[in-house]
């Protein structure tokens, strides 16, 4: 048995490298595994753009004959309905409830047993995991919307780097918050409530249901500021609408990247306390 | 210096029992009440006990998933709660009744993901892994996705998972839970390989005590959160008073009940044709040449004590001779 128990040779290269490779092997693995369940992401890209024509037939008639409605015109409209059903699964809004599920049967324990960060682990599964859903969702619901609805293209050339920024910080924070609901399973083992007051929550306030523009000019402020909600979904498709100029456009990605700092660090500090009082279900 | 380091170690649960119809009381539960241990390198160590005795408890808190309420824990020098990533990568874990490989992927990409989590050397996964599909048997399965496998099938990959970074301590929960007869021969074929190189420290909890017998040297009982005993198996059967039994058929059955020194006749059967003998001091030979000169005999054989009666009997709390299951006793009752 000799070369099975052989004691691991301390590493040779610095600890930042083979911490960023080991992330990105978790990555990769974490794209490999989303990508194993190919129908389910067919049906999936296929109610996505069922709905997308709905939801852009709504607001497209909220703009009415004046064509613009809560300072979008019709194009803009359009790129904010399609881009947002894409998106709505790279960021994955709702149905995520791996680490709940994990709580509740004791198989979490198995986490805490690697040498990684349970945040940082399920961080990288879950950036695979966004991979995966460009490619199987965004990408279908952007190139099905410019075929049937007049879209806005970027007129800046800085809008689309923004955005590919704007959205990996969003596919960060919305992991960040849903791994808070699902951390509420290490006090209550069943997260269907706060599961239920996400989904309503969320759906409203990241402007999924209508762009929050709609809502008093206060009031939506206040809301894309104070609470980490818009910057999940209303600030990276206004980023690619190129609805603000491109300070205020940055200084809202700046709002993006403080609420994932925030939301990060604050799932840090809840596995460390749960982990104090974690009582591993089962034997 | 030991590898495991254990003094007074407690841990409570608090719980919350309903008194009356709508008040609910606080109650505190000792899961594990005290338990002092130390296990050196290279030890194969059997940790048992009755369900609920502590045993599953005790192993997270030596690998740093739950937090003790008291006492000192180390393993490898290094305290398990705040330094459990750095422990990880120096002890492996199988817990019979969870999995740590990726449902969605193949065997082989789990092993390939755990080579970058634990940052492991190419060449030297690439060698225990060899090693593992040889010992194990995987080739067949290494390429199916780990939902696929059967339970031995997953067992077998659960061990070469845990194996692959090289780790000094290896904590096994239950590996063989509802395993088949072959599949429970090959992993423990697979443990006594392991243990026998004399590298590798092993704890192992289980309730399959052939488990115990045929791959640990050292046997810690765990009961109602407490160690009541910490020993050898034969120690065990000592404390019980459990011995090795002769059987002796005879042709024609004798007048009178034998005696013979040093080995007690305990039972006779089939009309006296049938004679127990228990061996205290007196050897198997002694006592068949002692029989022999009685009596023309048929056959002969003799029994090992039953550990599982012993360790029955243990955990029902009852100190003295035993009668084990067979119906054989196991000394005068």
């Amino acid at each position: 048995m000799g070369s099975v128990n052989a004691t691991v040779a301390p590493p040779t290269e610095s600890n930042v490298i083979l911490s960023f490779r080991t992330f990105g092997a978790i990555v990769q693995s974490g794209f490999r595994r989303y990508a194993t369940y190919r129908q389910a992401a067919l049906a999936g890209a296929v109610t996505n753009i069922v709905f997308g024509f709905l939801r852009c037939y709504v607001l497209l008639d909220a703009a009415g004959a004046a064509g613009v409605a809560a300072g979008y015109d019709r194009a803009q409209i359009a790129t904010f309905v399609w881009a947002g059903q894409g998106m709505l699964a790279v960021i994955l809004l709702w149905g995520w409830t791996d680490l709940a599920d994990r709580i509740r049967t004791g198989d979490v324990a198995s986490d805490l047993l690697r040498p990684v960060h349970p945040v940082t682990s399920y961080l990288a599964t879950d950036l695979g995991r966004a991979g995966w859903a460009c490619v199987s969702r965004l990408l279908p619901s952007v190139l099905v919307g410019p075929i049937f609805f007049d879209v806005h293209l970027p007129a800046r050339w800085s809008t689309v780097p923004l955005f590919v920024v704007s959205a990996t910080v969003a596919v960060v924070l919305c992991f960040g918050c849903r791994f808070l609901v699902n951390a509420t399973a290490y006090w209550l083992q069943d997260v269907r409530g706060p599961q239920l007051l996400w989904t309503l929550g969320s759906g409203v306030l990241a402007g999924l249901y209508f762009p929050l523009p709609f809502l008093p000019d206060g009031l939506f402020m206040a809301l894309q500021l104070a609470t980490p909600f818009p910057s999940l979904l209303q600030i990276p498709l206004d980023v690619l609408v190129e609805r603000d100029p491109p300070g205020v456009q940055a200084g809202l990605v700046g709002v993006q990247v403080g609420w994932a700092v925030a939301i990060l660090a604050l799932c840090r500090l809840v596995q460390r306390r749960a982990e104090r009082r974690l009582v591993v279900q089962g034997g | 210096m030991s590898v495991i380091e254990v003094r007074e170690l407690r841990k409570e649960f608090t719980v919350r029992v309903k008194v009356g119809r709508l008040r609910r009381e606080k109650r505190t539960v000792d899961a594990v009440a005290g338990v002092d241990l130390r296990v050196e390198r290279g030890e194969m160590l059997g940790y048992i006990g009755p369900n609920g005795a502590g045993k599953s408890t005790t192993l997270k808190m030596l690998t740093g998933v739950l937090t003790p309420t008291s006492g000192e824990v180390r393993v490898c020098g290094l305290r398990p709660v705040p330094e459990r990533t750095r422990l990880a990568l120096r002890v492996g874990v199988v817990f019979g009744q969870r999995s740590q490989l990726w449902w969605d992927l193949p065997l082989r990409e789990s092993f390939d993901l755990l080579r970058h989590v634990y940052r492991v050397p190419a060449a030297e996964h690439a060698a225990r892994l060899r090693r593992c599909r040889d010992l194990l048997d995987l080739d067949a399965f290494v390429d199916t996705p780990v939902r696929q496998l059967s339970l031995g099938q997953r067992m077998r990959g659960e061990l070469t998972a845990a194996l692959l970074h090289g780790p000094e301590v290896i904590f096994l929960d239950e590996p063989t839970i509802g395993l088949d007869v072959v599949s429970r021969q090959a992993v423990r074929g697979f443990l006594g390989e392991l243990g026998r190189s004399g590298d590798t420290t092993l704890v192992l909890t289980t309730h399959d005590l052939a488990d115990i017998e045929r791959l640990c040297r050292r046997l810690v009982v765990i009961d109602h959160g407490r160690v009541v005993h910490d020993g050898s198996i034969a120690a065990l059967h000592d404390r019980y008073g459990s011995r090795r039994l002769v059987v002796a058929d005879l042709d024609t059955a004798l007048p009178e009940p034998p005696e013979l020194p040093g080995a007690p006749l305990l039972r006779v059967e089939a009309d006296g044709h049938r004679l127990v003998f228990a061996l205290e001091s007196a050897g198997v030979a002694e006592v068949v040449a002692a029989l022999a000169g009685l009596a023309a005999l048929r056959d002969v054989s003799v029994v090992e004590p039953d550990i599982e009666d012993v360790v029955a009997r243990l955990y029902a709390g009852k100190e003295g001779p035993l009668v084990n299951a067979s119906g054989i006793a196991g000394a005068p009752s």
